[in-house]
């Protein structure tokens, strides 16, 4: 167990640093100098040296990576070049907006999912099941972007149920703060939701074949426990690896939902970057989500030892 | 008198044939269908659709009529010519990156499945370019780089490589276990001829089907991309270039927004169809679990 953790938490620190390394490289490698596009397309000279010095541009690459590396690890990863505010603070401010969005899309897609997948592996074939699927390959297939106008037009715009855009902080008021989150969670959610139904189903199905589901059906379980009891917890490590791999697909989709939805979170201040051509904070995102990605599936490799016990022997 | 009856027999069982295969794989048969009219139409896009670009101010967003079949956007533009022209650049992206990340994918897997030490370090690489989101590397590739066509198909393409590399090492390894392989290898076979007589012709049907997803997720990636304005110029009329700059204007004249969407979503869908008939086809033991 301990060992288990010990290797795991080895791995992530692996992979961590080879995300610095491309993403440094990244800014290395690409034409024009480091300094210039980190300085901005209306630098002067002296600006440029300027950063050349800070960032010790001028020293052997590898001594360049240390200082970088050390620089991320505390927090810094370099000012906006358009409005000249430390990346991190400007993250900062935006997080409550994509913490918002993510929780509220994990929630509803990982509930209707994991449930209509169990429910559509029980009777296979079934309409359940087969509008799941529908749904599913849809989910794959229509981009993020058009389910949201598509829902803002018709429960925005034509039915007035639900405000169009924007982002309203929780301290308004629990209905407020749902209310704008509804539509942008159900368009993001919709490709998480396809692909966990689809493992959920699949795991399921699996194990419904096994010799414990024939003893609990023996036994008199009813269909309900047999499925969510029995069925369930024994697909649980496939279904929780997707909702943890699934978090790629989200962090993608939660840039171009912010910015259908007009949401001030950090996708949206990514988007702001490309037109202001900023590069200190799209390459400080791009950490900040890799890092973030990589720690939530760290989180749930911890989990496989709670969700099935046979995994800690 | 038999030979006579049996030219004229074979018809009918060949028909049956064709029925047989629609009626097993009729995601391949609607998937391919729905990509050959597209391609068609996208190749035959001057001669029928009429000028992407002529604006006319006098003809701001007019509903779908006879005329303009799918309307006119805020500078009067003709939304099915732009539809049409959209589907060249969408076709054309979504198969070059797919051919690039195959073949990238093919000769970095099988190096890897043969080569231990490459191995070490290039698997490291492929898990941390996995861990950055694609859309995000892809941003970031595109302003650092600047540029058109190219610069996009390659921002797209280096985050799909670590799957396809994956993939093609996981077979590699797989067969490289097997007696056949291993009776090349101690029959003193160069590497280079195992590797393209014995190996390779295992990962080409779980290549083709990778290839068919790989296509829809970078004709997805290539649209948000554009719709975010970090991908094609907005002078070339593509779907994702379209819906930027229609934004303000979903109320007011939803089909400037939904005909290039619904385009979108019809020819994703259709390469995806295309791609689950296809791993059924090609191999029926993947299709059981999902």
């Amino acid at each position: 167990m301990g060992a288990y953790i010990g290797r795991r938490l080895l791995a992530t620190l692996v992979v961590m640093a080879i995300v610095g390394l491309i993403v440094f490289l990244l800014l290395h490698l690409a034409p024009g100098s480091p300094a210039a596009i980190i300085a901005g397309d209306n630098a002067t000279p002296a600006q440029i040296a300027l950063i050349n010095r800070q960032l010790g541009l001028d020293r052997p690459l590898p001594v360049q990576f240390g200082l970088w590396a050390w620089d991320v690890l505390r927090g810094r990863f370099g000012t906006s070049i358009f409005s000249g505010v430390p990346v991190m603070e400007l993250v900062l401010q935006r997080i409550p907006a994509t913490v918002s969005l993510s929780l509220v899309t994990i929630v509803f897609a990982a509930t209707v999912a994991v449930t209509g997948g169990v429910l559509a592996a029980w009777r296979v074939g079934g309409v359940l099941d087969r509008t799941l699927m529908a749904i599913a390959a849809l989910g794959f297939s229509v981009p993020v972007f058009v389910v949201g106008y598509l829902l803002i037009y018709l429960f925005a715009i034509r039915l007035r149920w639900l405000p169009v855009q924007g982002y309203v902080p929780i301290s308004a008021g629990l209905w407020p703060w749902l209310s704008h989150l509804l539509l942008p969670a159900l368009a993001l959610g919709l490709a998480y939701l396809a692909l966990i139904s689809r493992i959920t189903r699949a795991a399921v199905l699996e194990v419904l074949a096994e010799d414990y589901i024939r003893t609990a059906r023996a036994k008199g379980a009813t269909s309900m426990s047999q499925l969510f009891h029995h069925a369930l917890r024994n697909a649980g490590v496939p279904i929780a690896t997707v909702i943890g791999i699934g978090i790629a697909l989200l962090i993608s989709g939660v840039v171009l939902t912010e910015t259908v939805f007009n949401i001030p979170g950090i996708g949206r201040l990514t988007v702001d970057a490309i037109t202001n051509r900023d590069y200190p904070i799209i390459q400080g995102v791009m950490v900040i989500f890799s890092g973030a990605y990589v720690v939530i599936n760290l989180m749930v490799d911890l989990s496989y030892t709670l969700i099935d016990p046979r995994i800690r022997r | 008198m038999s030979d006579a009856v049996l030219p004229a027999a074979a018809v009918p069982v060949r028909r049956h044939g064709l029925a047989r295969f629609w009626r097993r794989h009729p995601t391949l048969v609607i998937g391919g269908a729905v990509i050959v009219a597209m391609v068609l139409m996208a190749l035959a896009a001057p001669l029928f659709a009429g000028d992407p670009l002529a604006m006319n101010p006098m003809n701001r967003l007019r509903p779908p009529s006879a005329q303009h079949w799918f309307g006119t956007d805020t500078l009067g533009r003709d939304v099915f010519a732009r539809t049409v022209f959209g589907a060249r650049i969408s076709l054309f992206v979504g198969l070059s990156v797919a051919v690039g990340a195959v073949a990238g994918g093919l000769v970095i897997g099988l190096l890897c499945g043969f080569y231990r030490r490459i191995e070490a370090v290039v698997m490291r690489l492929m898990d941390g370019l996995m861990a950055i989101p694609a859309i995000l590397l892809a941003i970031a590739l595109v302003s650092l780089w600047q540029g058109g066509v190219p610069v996009v198909i390659l921002a797209i393409l280096i985050p799909e490589l670590p799957r396809d590399v994956r993939l093609v090492r996981s077979i590699v390894l797989g067969v490289r276990e097997r007696p056949y392989v291993e009776a090349a290898i101690a029959g003193g076979a160069r590497t280079s001829k195992i590797l393209r007589r014995h190996i390779l012709p295992s990962t080409i049907a779980p290549l083709t089907v990778q290839g068919t997803y790989v296509c829809a997720s970078a004709i997805l990636v290539e649209a948000g991309l554009s719709f975010l304005g970090a991908g094609i110029p907005p002078s070339i009329p593509t779907w994702g270039n379209m819906i930027a700059a229609s934004e303000l204007y979903l109320a007011l004249a939803p089909w400037t927004i939904f005909c290039p969407g619904v385009a979108l979503a019809v020819l994703v869908l259709a390469v995806n169809l295309l791609g689950d008939g296809l791993r059924d086809w090609l191999d029926p033991r993947l299709a059981r679990g999902l």
